[in-house]
Order: structure tokens, then sequence, then C-alpha cells
């Protein structure tokens, strides 16, 4: 949809119509405005109905949030380190797999496409609760491997497929001339490959940290209330009815999507050859 | 200089009945410019590869200067190869792409930036260091890739159809800078074509690859003049074959009976003569001489193409234009076949 009004606004540069404006206002509106009452429930101390603003403000939640006694930083640093290792290991396996699909023709490929796609087709839960007999034999269940390994599951895909789109454009006989022109299997992957492939793989790995980073019931699973992650951290206060607090977190926890899309915005133009590969999927 | 041998070179992909390339044996003296030609998937690229260690055999050996670089990975080997598409890296700019692998070798920038210098003189390119390859035209990163190469002064150089993508203008220039880049700096080429004027206009030595085997190694007169078969006849242009039986030092056949030179052997039962060669609408009879009807005519500018019929056997002559003018379609006409012209095959 982005890549959608995106391609609208360079069409008439000279002014927008008036269709394009509606349609804009809408999106940012449905993108932006849900978030302005959390904005506003997380510096109030008072804010009942039908007031339209609280009747007092306060920091009280933010003093909670970052105070020594609440959970939430050792949150973020959990959910920050799983999300980071979920994106390495996506990297560590989704390369190779991704260029296997990309570059090769073999048996039973389109298979594999299907296995590799399944995890975003069947439903989590259903997934997670097989597995969380599995892991409880394996004693992964309740530890932070378990929770990054399971993780895996809907990131995978992600990684495996953007970058099988970036290889199906990709001549590996580049890296063999680099070989011939002396460097080595090393050098020839930082000096040729990664250069090659590496807007695919930002916006892979940005794919991946944020899905692992917006897991809920995979986490709540698995990690058995012993791993917490903001998502549950946000959950619990939540139903605890503490509006201002979970309006804190929440500042908190759409931080990274925030910064991460920011700094990816430039290859989200469509002019990037990962985005061109996305489409072809 | 460095020579390279190879011997009982084999290549087999798994399931694939017959191997891309299979038992090629074959010396290359240091210091030459040789062609591998075949048409398209007959294994010359492949042994290219083989050589500049980018695909290993199934068996045989590489030897540089007698000895063997199997155990060589690609960065250790004293060959560089250029592949067809010139494939110059997108995101350097052309200086960095010729630096390339100096830089691989952690060589200081001061002295890769003289050399690089140096090159794009000599390609003629000196005011494009700094653009992107995608700034240049096709020639233009043709010659990039060379330089690529040529800048490593390595012992041996492979071009794997390093002209094919290039329109005829481009290519015969390309073709005359690789000439001279070869005589000034001597080191042994080795290049891939299907072109086989190509061959012919650029090698010392040509080596005919057909379905994965080397079919004959020679001089390009040789090739045309001396073939080894009916198939390396035929793909160097050779029209007409008539069967019959050698005795010492004649061919019988249905055109009657041909005295050979002393060099042709007197074994096997094609008699071959080039189009080129033959004689037609001489008024002397002379030996290696009959009459034959002239069946068809064709102009092709330079040259005029006669098909000439005696009995069941259809043959063809190319004459020049002037002297096969006056001849008339459906006439009798004398034939001569010189006895250098004649060749015989297995």
């Amino acid at each position: 949809m982005l890549m959608q009004t995106n391609r609208h606004t360079e069409n008439s540069r000279d002014g927008l119509s008036g269709p394009v404006w509606f349609s804009l206002i809408l999106l940012v509106s449905w993108l932006v405005l849900p978030l302005i009452p959390l904005a506003i429930w997380s510096v109030s101390r008072s804010w009942y109905f039908p007031d339209i603003i609280p009747s007092a403000f306060s920091l009280r939640a933010w003093n909670y949030v970052f105070s020594s006694t609440s959970d939430v930083l050792p949150a973020l640093g959990v959910t920050t380190l799983i999300a980071l290792c979920a994106t390495l290991l996506s990297v560590i396996i989704g390369l190779p797999a991704g260029r296997a699909l990309g570059l090769y023709q073999f048996r039973g490929k389109a298979l594999v496409e299907l296995l590799i796609l399944a995890p975003t087709i069947v439903p989590g839960i259903a997934v997670a609760l097989g597995l969380h007999v599995v892991f409880l034999s394996l004693g992964l269940a309740g530890s932070y491997l378990g929770v990054l390994i399971v993780h895996l599951i809907p990131t995978l895909p992600y990684m495996v497929l953007v970058m099988a789109g970036v290889f199906a454009n990709y001549n590996p006989d580049t890296e063999a001339q680099a070989r011939s022109l002396g460097a080595s299997a090393i050098q020839t992957f930082f000096y040729v490959t990664l250069p090659a492939i590496l807007p695919g793989l930002l916006i892979g790995s940005l794919f991946t940290f944020l899905v692992s980073w917006s897991q809920y019931i995979l986490t709540l699973l698995i990690g058995g209330g012993r791993v917490v992650t903001l998502p549950l951290l946000l959950f619990n206060f939540a139903s605890a009815g503490r509006n201002d607090i979970t309006g804190a977190i929440s500042m908190i926890y759409i931080l990274p999507g925030v910064v991460l899309l920011l700094l990816g915005a430039r290859h989200l133009t469509g002019r990037s050859r990962a985005v061109e590969s996305l489409r072809q999927i | 200089m460095t020579d390279v041998s190879l011997e009982k070179l084999t290549k087999a992909y798994p399931g694939q009945t017959r191997p891309a390339v299979n038992d090629v044996s074959m010396h290359i003296d240091g210091g030459s410019l040789t062609a591998l030609l075949g048409p398209s998937a007959c294994g010359k690229s492949t042994i290219l590869k083989m050589i500049a260690g980018l695909l290993p055999p199934t068996s045989g050996d590489i030897r540089f200067a007698r000895q063997s670089v199997l155990q060589l990975p690609p960065n250790r080997r004293d060959a560089v190869m250029v592949f067809q598409n010139h494939l110059l890296f997108p995101y350097m700019t052309v200086g960095e792409n010729i630096g390339f692998g100096l830089k691989m070798r952690h060589e200081p920038k001061k002295d890769i930036d003289r050399a690089v210098g140096r090159m794009l003189e000599l390609v003629q390119l000196e005011d494009m260091g700094t653009r992107k390859p995608n700034q240049l035209s096709g020639g233009q990163q043709q010659r990039v890739a060379l330089a690529r190469a040529l800048i490593l002064r390595p012992k041996i150089l492979l071009l794997d159809e390093p002209f094919s993508n290039l329109d005829a203008n481009l290519r015969l220039e390309m073709q005359q800078l690789l000439n001279s880049l070869h005589q000034e700096l001597g080191t042994t080429m080795l290049f891939v074509t299907h072109d086989k004027e190509e061959a012919v206009g650029l090698s010392n030595k040509i080596a005919l690859i057909l379905n994965g085997t080397l079919r004959q190694y020679a001089s390009a007169t040789v090739l045309y003049g001396q073939p080894k078969d009916e198939d390396v006849a035929r793909f160097f242009g050779a029209r007409n074959f008539v069967p019959g039986k050698c005795g010492p030092g004649y061919f019988d056949c249905a055109l009657g009976r041909f005295t050979l030179p002393e060099s042709v052997s007197s074994t096997g039962r094609l008699l071959t003569f080039r189009p080129e060669n033959i004689v037609v609408g001489g008024d002397n009879i002379l030996e290696n001489s009959f009459h034959a009807t002239l069946a068809s005519k064709q102009f092709l500018g330079s040259q005029t193409v006669l098909g000439l019929q005696k009995g069941d056997i259809f043959f063809e002559a190319l004459l020049s234009p002037q002297i096969a003018e006056p001849l008339q379609e459906g006439s009798t006409v004398s034939v001569h076949l010189p006895q250098r012209s004649l060749w015989i095959l297995g």
C-alpha cells in the first residue's frame, strides 16, 4: 500500500488529485490515530469518560517504566536480544537456503518452497501447542533458547523468500570471475557477493527483526511465563486496566519499528533490487 | 612463457549420459594464441573453467609448465579467466574494477593507482577511470574486463567468447587490440569461440571441439585443407564428398579416376575437395578433369555458387562472378580438380 501511494505521488508531482489526498490522509490517520490516545494515556493521571482530554497529567507511568522495580527495561533487553539473535540466525540459515532456491533447479523444489511458506499459512498457535510438547521433552520449554528457536518459525520464511528473490537476479559467475582475478573465497564474499545482496539482506533482516519483536503467542506458550518480552508485559498491563503504563510501554514498543522504517525507507521506495524481487514473489 | 598441457581431461556432470568434456589431451605452446572452437554447449567453456580452476575435472590432469595445478585454488593459479559477459563489478568504478586483483593481493594503494593508470592507457580508456561500468559502451566494458585481467600479468590468459557480444566493427577493433597485446606481452592466451572466422583470423592454432571431444588440433590451413574426418571438414565448410576406393596414388569414384598428390595417403573411402579450389570451364583436357552438367547458378555478390551434376553425384564450386558469367545453366562444362585440392577422408 505504501508503494501504491508512492507511485501516485510520482505520477502527479504537480499537485495531488482529490482522491489521492483523501486516501493518503486516510492511510496516515489509520496508522497514526490509534497511537494518539496511547501517547496521551502515558502522561495522564486521570482520564475519565466523557472528558476529551485528561483532567490531570503526570509522569507517573514513565517514572514507573524506567524505575528499577519495574520489569520494563529487562523485558526491553530480552526482546531486543531475542530479536537480534533471531535475525542473525535467520541470516545464517536463510542466506544459503535462499541462494539454493534462487539459483538452482532441483527435484522437489516446489515442495521445499511450500514447506518454507507453510509457517506463514498455518496458524501459529496450532504449531506452538504441538511444539510445546516437543520442547518440554527436550527441556527447551521455558528457556530463552527455546523461545529463540520458536521465533525462527515465523521469521525464517521472510528471510528465505527475500533472499531467493535476490539470488534469482544474481549471476554467480561474478564470484567465479573474482576468484579467477585472485580473490580468496572470503574476499569474494565481502567484496563481490555481499555488496550485491546487501539491500535484500537488509530488507530481510528488517522483516525478521520486527516479526520476532512482535511475537506474543509463541513466546507465551514456549516461554511459559519465564521469558518475559515487551508484548507479554504490555498485555499484562492492558488486561489489568493500567492504561497509563500500557501507553508508556506502547511508546517504547513501537520505537524500533519506526526507527527501522525510517532507516529502511530508502529501500522501500521501489528502486531497490530487493523490493523488486519481493514483488516477483 | 608458460605452456599448458591437458592430459585426458574429462568432466562428467551427474545425471548426464555423456561427459561434457571427454578425454581431451592437448599441449598448448607457451606464448601462443590458441582458439578452442566449437558450436555452443560443446564443452569448450567447461575446459576453460577447469584450466582456470573454477571447476574440478572428473579425471585427468592440467599442467602449467609441466607442474600439475589441480590442487591449486583459482586465486593461486597463474591463469586468469575473462568471462563472456565481461562481468564488471557494478558498484565499483572502472579504475577500482581494474585494480581489483591487485587489491586482493594487498598491494599498496600507490602501486595499484599507478598500474591502473598504465592499463587504462593500454586499452585506450584514459579518462574513464572514475566512471561506473554502466556508463561505458559494450566495447569499452569488454576492454575494462581485459585490462582487469592483464593488470595481474598472468602467465596464462583465458578468454571465454570475448567478442561475441560486440558488433562487427567493435569486434574487429578488439581482435586487433588482443593481437597487439599478445605480441607485446607474450602471454599464453587461450580463447573460446564458436566463430570459425574469428578462430582462423586470430589464432596460431585451433582446437576443434565437437560434443566434448577434441576432434582436431592444428593450424587453420591444415583444418581447411587436410581435415581429419567428415565432421571436421563439414564444420570448416566443406560441401563436396564423393565415396570411392583408393589405390596406390589414385582414387576411383563415380566422377572418374583421380591422381592424388604424394602428400595424401592412399587410404580412405571419401574424396573431398573444397568448392573454391575447383576449376570450371577450362578448354584443355588436363589430368583430373571430367565433364559435368551445370545444374544451378547463384550469384552471391563476391562469389557465384555453381551446382554441378555428374550421374548421381552433385557437388558445388565457388567461382569468381566474372568467370561464372558466360556459363549457361543446363550446359555441359569441363571440370578440373587440381591435384593439390584433393584430400581423402578415412
